[in-house]
């Protein structure tokens, strides 16, 4: 399997010493035409890695602020063959990591192999279905594997030794480390449960870790960047959007020099 | 008596066939673990078994009758139908025997937080009972939609000391409060025990839900042999998320020779968005942690769905309920909402008996094949009573609230 753009993306900033940005977008939020110039936007601003969200009718790992997001792209039209055709769009101007970011009900109606073949066809690096345990995930990733997309898991803090292995074991690009208990959101302290899980996912393997759920300030952002490999930023980005789409690129700005130092 | 091989349980991973399983972020997965280890120790434990069937006989109202329901049967000139009161327990309706079942273990786990979703409020109102009993914090989640026509179960679960959260997305009904209240067991998993409902959800819900119901099909089962001295001909049950259903028919499930039939919400027509009937336009999907048969549209986003019976008015079969469809061990169809306010109607009119809004719907079916089956033995599961429907019934019926009512006979 070729190294995708998200593997390299992580080899990359390990040579420059430094944790990547991620940024979470809702695709199709305000509307399907406007997404590619909104990741743009943060790639200017000095996002390294694009979570493109598929609205879920039902997101129940989602705060507020990424559930408004949600209904609203849906009310725009948005669907997974629009998705696809926005990444396409997106990979006529940028080589920006795409990491496809949902729910399994979309896909699984699209079709695990269909979608497989079509996502990376359309330029996009890898998968996160936030409700699929690695219980239950082989079909997926067996579809994932043979196109060659990473498939990136979550894990918590409240996961046992026995499930990070398990989640280190499935996960391909990097692994995605639940800061804390809760849904999406911004939160106005970092959590304590993250220091502990980076150390306990550093025993467990090799792979980049990066760290989400409620980091939202330049100053999380920079905090987490000295421990983990990539931070993300969602719904403050989302809120962002919601606000004035034209304050994205300074406010990426903004969380990627506070990383660096 | 025919007894089989049929089996229904689910593997060591939660499924039943290709259904169930455990779909949900990674944050529950070691909490649902530590949920079915205690769930098992519990159910092995005489002590935990011994108080809870002391709760369900002294506080729940348990066995409940197994009642005939002569004036009925012999009006429509058929089948002997027989009712099984789940609505004469304490709360109104099945939902209290998984309440307590759950409670109990609530306690065995240290969790001082309860939380539930309501769709007709029945739930809710189990739960908020079972909290008071147990001295714990109670917290559900109902549509907003459901909060309006089910404004009584609102109040009686406020007066016994619950906090009903109002939910405001989506459809506003039980989807929704699934929802919500599952971003509240992700947020609070540390304190809190989710006291899911119905046969829905992660494992070891669907399993777990129904063994505590699995109380109604085995007095059915004994007390039907001592009474008639053979197993009933067909089974009748409303299926929403399928608690009451799957609890009768498991003890059944064996009896080749009993049909077992589930009766889903109609709706207005069966067109998307104006029903609940899973099996008549559904097709496999996941949500809320399972797979099962889901109505949604055409991008697999989960479809809106609309019953009179708030209890009826979901997106997904629990699934058990799609293993037992697609094995042909049991059978599935559905009734309109005019259709269950006319069986209601009926009931009452014939027995003195209200019955809630989803039961209406199995009587539905019973009515209708009772005339062409003399000679067959029928049961209905009479899973909850109508006082919280009366309003609906009202609103449906206004001829009766007349000053001088023109009553129409049945």
């Amino acid at each position: 399997m070729q190294q995708t753009r998200i593997q390299k993306l992580f080899e990359f900033v390990r040579k420059e010493n430094r944790s990547a940005l991620i940024a979470y977008v809702t695709a199709g939020d305000p509307s399907p035409e406007r997404t590619p110039g909104i990741v743009a936007a943060l790639e200017r601003g000095g996002v390294d890695l694009i979570e493109l969200g598929v609205p879920f009718s039902d997101p129940i790992a989602d705060g507020p602020v990424i559930q408004r997001a949600a209904a609203r792209a849906l009310k725009a039209g948005t669907t997974v063959p629009k998705v696809l055709d926005m990444a396409r769009e997106i990979r006529k101007t940028s080589e920006i990591p795409i990491l496809l970011f949902t729910y399994l009900n979309p896909v699984l109606r699209y079709g695990l192999d269909k979608l497989a073949r079509d996502a990376k066809a359309a330029g996009i690096d890898g998968c996160l279905l936030t409700d699929v345990s690695v219980e239950e995930a082989e079909p997926y990733v067996a579809a994932m594997r043979a196109a060659e997309l990473d498939t990136v898991f979550l894990a918590a803090p409240t996961s046992t030794e026995r499930r990070l292995k398990l989640v280190a074991q499935y996960s391909t690009g990097f692994v995605y480390l639940v800061s804390r208990t809760g849904v999406t959101g911004e939160q106005s302290a970092l959590s304590d449960s993250l220091a502990p899980l980076i150390d306990k996912m550093r025993t467990a393997t090799k792979l980049s870790l990066a760290a989400g759920f409620g980091i939202s300030t330049p100053e999380q952002a920079g905090a987490v960047a000295k421990m983990a490999d990539g931070v993300v930023v969602g719904s403050a980005i989302v809120r962002q959007i919601e606000k004035d789409p034209r304050g994205l690129e300074s406010l990426a700005r903004s969380l990627a020099e506070r990383m660096k130092k | 008596m025919i007894t089989s091989q049929v089996t229904s349980e689910p593997d060591i991973t939660g499924h039943f066939g290709p259904y169930g399983g455990r779909f949900v972020p990674e944050v529950l997965m070691a909490p649902l673990e530590e949920l079915e280890q205690a769930y098992r120790a519990a159910s092995a434990d005489p002590g935990f078994q011994a108080e809870l069937t002391d709760l369900l006989s002294h506080y729940a109202g348990r066995p409940t009758p197994l009642y005939y329901a002569r004036r009925l049967s012999e009006t429509l000139g058929g089948a002997k139908i027989y009712l099984k009161r789940e609505d004469l327990l304490h709360t109104g309706a099945h939902k209290i025997n998984n309440c307590l079942g759950q409670a109990l273990l609530a306690r065995r786990m240290g969790k001082k937080r309860i939380i539930a979703e309501t769709g007709a409020g029945q739930h809710g109102v189990a739960t908020a009972s079972v909290c008071a009993l147990f001295g714990l914090e109670c917290v559900v989640y109902m549509g907003e939609e459901d909060m309006r026509r089910q404004r009584l179960n609102v109040f009686r679960m406020r007066l016994m000391g619950a906090n009903v959260v109002s939910v405001t997305n989506g459809s506003r009904t039980l989807k929704d409060a699934i929802s919500e209240a599952m971003r509240d067991w992700v947020t609070n998993v540390h304190t809190t025990h989710y006291l899911l409902g119905s046969a829905l959800g992660a494992h070891p819900y669907p399993l777990m839900v129904r063994d505590f119901h699995r109380v109604i099909g085995d007095e059915t089962h004994a007390e039907i042999l001592k009474r008639e001295g053979r197993l009933p001909d067909s089974i009748f049950a409303c299926v929403g998320g399928g608690s009451n259903a799957i609890g009768m028919f498991h003890a059944f499930i064996g009896d080749q020779s009993v049909k077992l039939i589930g009766i889903e919400a109609g709706g207005r027509s069966l067109q998307l968005g104006e029903h609940a009937a899973r099996f008549a336009g559904g097709a496999p999907g996941v949500l809320h942690g399972a797979k099962s048969y889901l109505l949604q549209d055409a991008d697999g986003q989960a479809a809106l769905t609309h019953s009179v019976s708030a209890g009826l008015d979901y997106v997904l079969i629990g699934p058990e309920h799609a293993w037992l469809h697609d094995r042909g061990r049991a059978e599935y169809t559905s009734c309109s909402d005019a259709d269950a306010l006319a069986a209601a109607m009926k009931l009452a009119r014939t027995e003195g008996i209200i019955p809630a809004l989803e039961s209406a719907h199995a009587v539905h079916e019973a009515i209708r094949r009772a005339p062409a089956e003399p000679g067959k033995l029928f049961v209905v599961n009479l899973s909850g009573r109508g006082d919280k429907d009366t309003d609906i019934y009202r609103e449906n019926f206004p001829e009766l609230d007349a000053a001088d009512p023109n009553t129409k006979a049945v």
